[in-house]
């Protein structure tokens, strides 16, 4: 089309520093906007550890008698389920409609004006806010969780930086997938109903209300390779928790990066449409 | 003011239909949690499939029943920081049933139908020996939990008096009480059964009643007439909700904002 947007290319080369430290900004103020809810993070940490005791007594339960279910011995999931609880907040799942929000009232049109893409500018700030959150809400449960319930602690050198590479990644993920959901707020009036979907499909796909373990291996694994869902939750738990040998870890997390790779070339796709649209339409 | 809700709930059509889905959506997916259990497992807590049905029903349908009549108490925080609770009072009229009707939100409805489905299924293929007074209590029992759960809903939104930012401490006993009655509470161990079960009184709204539908003996040892105990319980924690609300409303002081 050829048309000018509001938004300047992304700057190249010799500005590679000066990109560094505009992403290094939008975060740190990302992390400094969510460190003012001292409370909410109190509260949230209260909620993920309820939720911490009875995910944890259901699931040794199922492992019952035998020990294990679905792959996982008794040390294991208690520590998916109080490590998963930390990482809730970590990745936000759930309740992200900024971008969904700025668009119907319009304020969006003031960050294409901004000299830094808007997929970048938010991914920035999103990693900022998981920065605070991995303060606030991932340190609490990794600490409450051992108190009462037998953990599985990792034995392999290679586990706690696959695992810190895996969060990383599985944020990267989340966020995309988020910005695509708030974005088809571009074409649709009320953006409602993707949203029900996303919130609906992330829980039980992701590997929130069980771990993906205890489904069928074929639909385990057609969730593993075909949707980014586990990508967001399970990988890193099971990275955690070593239930793979670590080449497989490894190939895990590579498929991981993949899908962050692919989403946020989709997320620069749908803004690049979006924008001209709004161009075309003047508004 | 019941009517003017229904019609412009209804009027955005597409988006209503969306809403009626998407609240169905939590409920199903607590069930088919349940199944996937009990695909790795045979019992759960000394529960088959069927018996722990019965109480994810009840569960199911007294939380999205009183989640429907009086969770919009939810967003109370919100009134209390935004300054709109302050509107609520000046008018004549009672503050809570105004909080509740200013937006019934009647897209819940389709939840709370899908708990009664289940709760019959439930009933329905587990094979109870059906007396009058196990037919009374599967009346009662679901009753009790709705007015339970409501129970749970007020009081702890009057937190939001004290705590403005508490919105998910909240959550933590309502849905995690939902959570906690969709199991037999032989699953739990130690003071966290104890505190959930008797402290707050969850035990009364699946897992006693259950039992006493199902003529099954406590595996934890209370008799079986505690199965009937659950109307008390609920008009307990009703009388307590009630309580803490008026408490909570004289000790309210605006935002300011």
């Amino acid at each position: 089309m050829g048309s000018v947007t509001a938004t300047v290319a992304p700057t190249t080369g010799s500005h590679v520093t000066s990109w560094f430290r505009t992403f290094g900004a939008i975060a740190a103020s990302g992390f400094r906007r969510h460190a003012t809810y001292r409370q909410a993070a109190v509260a949230g940490a209260v909620t993920n550890s309820v939720f911490g005791f009875l995910h944890c007594y259901v699931f040794l339960a199922v492992a019952g008698a035998a020990g294990t279910a679905g792959g996982y011995d008794r040390a294991q999931l208690a520590t998916f389920v109080w490590a998963g609880q930390g990482l809730l907040a970590v990745i936000l799942l759930w309740g992200w409609t900024e971008l969904a929000d700025r668009i119907r009232t319009g304020e969006i049109a003031s960050d294409l004006l901004r000299p830094v893409h808007p997929v970048t500018s938010y991914l920035a700030a999103d990693l900022g806010r998981a920065g605070w959150a991995s303060v606030a809400r991932l340190v609490p449960p990794l600490l409450v969780g051992p108190l009462f319930f037998e953990v599985h602690l990792p034995r392999r050198w290679t586990t706690l930086p696959l695992f810190v590479l895996s969060v990383l990644t599985a944020i990267v993920v989340c966020f995309a997938c988020r910005f695509l959901v708030n974005a088809t707020a571009y074409w649709l009036q009320d953006v409602r109903g993707p949203m029900i979907l996303w919130t609906l499909c992330s829980g039980v796909l992701a590997g929130l209300y069980f771990p993906l373990g205890f489904l069928p291996d074929w639909l385990e694994l057609s969730l593993r390779y075909g949707t980014p869902f586990p990508s967001l939750f399970q990988t890193p738990l099971d990275v955690l928790v070593e239930r793979q040998a670590t080449p497989v870890q490894v190939g895990l997390v590579g498929l991981q990066v993949g899908w962050a790779v692919l989403l946020l070339a989709a997320c620069r796709l749908v803004q690049r449409r979006a924008e001209r649209r709004m161009v075309v339409q003047g508004g | 003011m019941l009517g003017a809700q229904a019609r412009s709930q209804a009027s955005y059509r597409v988006s209503f239909v969306v809403d009626l889905i998407g609240n169905v959506g939590g409920t199903v997916f607590d069930v088919v949690t349940i199944l996937v259990l009990f695909g790795v497992t045979r019992e759960l807590g000394g529960f088959t499939l069927r018996e722990a049905l019965v109480m994810v029903g009840l569960s199911a349908f007294a939380f999205a029943t009183a989640d429907l009549l009086v969770g919009n108490i939810e967003r109370l925080p919100r009134y209390v920081r935004t300054g709109l609770f302050d509107a609520v009072l000046v008018r004549p009229l009672a503050a809570l049933p105004q909080l509740l009707l200013m937006d019934l939100p009647l897209r819940k409805v389709s939840r709370a139908a899908f708990g009664l489905v289940v709760l019959l299924v439930a009933v329905g293929s587990a094979g109870i020996h059906w007396t009058p007074g196990r037919l009374a209590l599967l009346v009662v029992a679901p009753a009790a939990g709705v007015v339970f759960f409501g129970s749970v809903f007020v009081a702890t939104a009057t937190v939001s008096f004290y705590w403005v930012d508490s919105g998910e401490l909240a959550n933590a006993v309502t849905y995690g009480g939902r959570d906690f009655t969709s199991y037999p509470i032989t699953v739990y161990g130690g003071w966290f059964r104890a505190l959930f079960a008797y402290g707050l009184g969850f035990a009364f709204v699946s897992y006693h009643p259950a039992l006493a539908l199902l003529g099954r003996a406590d595996p934890l040892g209370l008799p079986a007439w505690v199965g009937w105990a659950a109307p008390g319980v609920a008009l307990v924690a009703a009388a307590l909700a009630a309580a803490a609300w008026r408490v909570g409303i004289r000790h309210y002081r605006s935002t300011g904002s």
